[in-house]
């Protein structure tokens, strides 16, 4: 979906509409007169909108990883001209901090974790912009596959939600928070993480995250409403929609308080 | 064109208002208004769920400049909140559309409407009064029978006019969801209610039931990707209607062919441009109005930037599109964050179906003339309005250097937005409502 963004008056990125839309809908469960089907529904396309956006660009940021990633592969063979050293930069004490964060968090929150200035095409993150402000000292990261609300902080990496994932990743060592969720997606898991195994190895970590049940309760808010609406309203979405059904599961038990609302009424 | 260069502009309030106009109540506000066949009477109805009545002054030879003032005739309060226990759930008295019926004796007759009820009311004239009763005294009090010596016959004696009005129907539980719009049929014996997923059609003088006629609600709520935005029965022809969707496309029905109108005579729906695609795409070609021109050969629909005229012969584009205020298009996001995206305007012909108006922020509202392509800009305000002056045309400056009378997209008043809008069906008499303000505007006495 093309997006004309220069027709945009302010600055418009998918997270903040996501944001907006959803206080939107919650906002009209207490409106007088009932929820207002059509309103919803205009509500449910802008939303679907956002994310589809937002989506394809963590898509996108994804398959350059994935780029990047190899070539690193390729340049470190070529260097150490040794076969015998593990090729996959697993070791999460080693500091790392150029390799992308996979979807979530600010560029920042990179930078101040190790040294290594990052490139700038691999940081699409939330704050959409080129340069990376020293002043990005609060940003909240949604990632819509697996539900996660991630807060940066000051350059520090903040775990919202789903306390599951550290259990996920019990290698990771404690000051690296920064770089908990690339860990994870290349796997803490003693196997070479290869670029083929990637989309297992977070389809696994998902449904790990998924089952966490301590989550705090306005994350899990959010992530019941982003859970309903990426199965809600099936005929807005796309095929496209495969990566989500692994967690649909649990997304579909809350999502019939939803539509249950509407039909009810 | 034909502009709209003088007019007596009035300010009506409802009568319970004791607030300046600056400072209103919530229940004020006006949500709708219709001429009725004749243009004799104009309706409003307001959030509070009352409806004001106004009748137009005969013309008097004596004072002809006061060329038919229009004054209230009738106040009365048609619907009143309720709570469905059921569902705990509050139905708002807001009447979201009166419509007239023609006249066909001395009486009056309208239907108004709220989220769930339409009601029938009949408003009559009283200006005479019996008296010389013979078991009751002029207070109303009984007498005793045993003081009574003679008899006399009643007399009907001549009163101050009274106005009253009384519903005479109730048509009520068959819309789980919220009714949009009404509309009555040619025959005059039918009428049509429209919610978000149904079309319900009624006789008038039937309460406890009514046929579903379009029923779009799919099997599972989840697929739910449009609604019904509005209906309206075809001017003359009595089995056609139409229905607009939050989708931009208009469905003609033929009520001869099946007993569910579900499937469509003609469809109407322009193709999206692609270049043009943004996260609001959808909401701003939701159809908010969709009105037949009087001679029946025309459609007029209205959604957020534009209003399309089409031809009933042709279904893949719409005749004629008119930009209503597209300095709005880079608002967007803004808009939706204040929530003004979801404004229904609506849009009206006027009585030769030469002319389409319809409204816009900072309450201006615009006219478009379909023979020269002019259109023009007014603007209805207190401090702009003096009696027997003249509209003066406005201009929002899109970009660039401003002139002197232009009004920046900036400077926009988004709070004062003119969403009805009716039109004699005659003479060129509009009325428009700006909030809890009515204005009624007359062409060039020549």
């Amino acid at each position: 979906m093309e997006v004309d963004r220069g027709a945009m008056e302010c600055a418009v990125d998918a997270q903040s509409l996501i944001s907006m839309s959803l206080m939107k809908i919650h906002s009209s469960r207490t409106q007088r007169g009932g929820i207002k089907l059509h309103k919803n529904l205009l509500v449910s396309y802008v939303l679907r909108n956002a994310r589809q956006l937002y989506i394809k660009e963590k898509y996108a940021e994804i398959y350059r990883m994935q780029q990047y990633e190899e070539v690193m592969a390729v340049c470190s063979g070529i260097q150490e001209l040794d076969p015998l050293e593990p090729l996959e930069p697993q070791g999460a004490e080693d500091a790392e901090p150029e390799q992308p964060v996979r979807a979530a968090g600010c560029g920042e929150e990179s930078r101040a974790a190790g040294g290594r200035e990052p490139e700038p095409p691999y940081y699409r993150s939330c704050c959409m912009e080129d340069q990376f402000s020293q002043n990005c000292n609060k940003t909240t990261v949604l990632d819509l596959d697996t539900h996660v609300v991630t807060t940066v902080e000051n350059g520090f990496l903040h775990q919202d939600c789903c306390c599951a994932a550290a259990a996920a990743a019990p290698q990771c060592a404690p000051g690296a928070a920064a770089r908990k969720r690339k860990v994870d997606s290349a796997g803490c898991s003693p196997d070479a993480e290869e670029p083929s195994d990637y989309t297992a190895g977070r389809k696994r970590l998902k449904r790990e995250e998924c089952s966490g049940a301590d989550c705090s309760p306005d994350a899990s808010n959010i992530s019941n409403l982003i859970s309903i609406f990426g199965s809600g309203f099936s005929g807005l979405l796309s095929r496209q929609a495969d990566l989500e059904q692994v967690c649909s599961k649990q997304a579909l038990a809350s999502l019939g308080a939803w539509t249950r609302a509407i039909v009810a009424f | 064109m034909k502009c709209f260069s003088r007019y007596l502009p009035y300010l009506f309030r409802p009568p319970s208002t004791i607030l300046s106009s600056t400072c209103h109540t919530e229940a004020d506000i006006i949500s709708t208004v219709e001429f009725n066949s004749t243009g004799e009477l104009l309706a409003t109805g307001d959030k509070g769920g009352r409806v004001v009545v106004f009748q137009r002054e005969q013309e008097s030879k004596t004072q002809p400049h006061r060329r038919g003032e229009y004054n209230v005739y009738s106040t009365f309060q048609s619907h009143e909140p309720e709570f469905d226990y059921l569902k705990s759930l509050e139905i708002e008295e807001k009447i979201n559309k009166i419509k007239w019926l023609p006249q066909q004796n001395a009486a009056y007759f309208l239907l108004s409407t709220n989220d769930k009820t339409v009601k029938l009311w009949k408003i009559s004239e009283r200006d005479k009064r019996p008296e010389g009763y013979n078991l009751k005294d002029e207070d109303g009090r009984f007498r005793d029978p045993s003081t009574i010596t003679t008899l006399r016959v009643p007399v009907l004696q001549p009163m101050d006019l009274m106005v009253e009005a009384t519903a005479r129907r109730v048509f009520s539980n068959a819309h789980t969801y919220h009714i949009n719009s009404i509309s009555v049929n040619s025959d005059l014996q039918t009428f049509i209610s429209t919610d978000d997923l149904r079309v319900n059609l009624w006789n008038l003088e039937i309460t406890d039931r009514s046929f579903n006629i379009v029923d779009i609600k799919p099997a599972n709520m989840e697929e739910l990707t449009e609604v019904i935005t509005s209906a309206e029965f075809h001017p003359q022809q009595c089995h056609t209607f139409a229905y607009s969707s939050s989708k931009g496309s208009i469905r003609l029905c033929d009520m001869r062919q099946a007993a569910l109108c579900d499937k469509h005579c003609k469809y109407f729906e322009e193709p999206e441009d692609p270049s043009m695609r943004s996260f609001f795409s959808e909401i701003i070609s939701s159809i908010s109005d969709v009105k037949f021109s009087h001679n029946g050969r025309y459609l007029m629909t209205r959604d957020y930037l534009t209003v399309k005229v089409w031809d009933l012969q042709m279904e893949n584009k719409p005749l004629e599109t008119y930009q209503v205020h597209d300095y709005l298009r880079g608002k967007l996001c803004s808009l939706y964050e204040n929530d003004c995206i979801f404004d229904k305007f609506e849009c009206v012909w006027n009585g030769s179906d030469s002319v389409i108006m319809t409204g816009s922020y900072n309450n201006f509202f615009r006219m478009f003339d379909r023979n020269t392509k002019r259109d023009v800009t007014l603007e209805a305000s207190r401090e702009n309005s003096k009696p027997r002056a003249i509209l003066k045309p406005r201009k929002v400056c899109v970009g660039g250097k401003r002139r002197k009378d232009e009004i920046s997209v900036d400077s926009l008043d988004f709070s004062k937005k003119i969403l009805h809008t009716t039109w004699h069906p005659h003479e060129n008499i509009i009325a428009v409502a700006a909030t809890n303000n009515l204005y009624i505007f007359q062409d060039k006495v020549n």
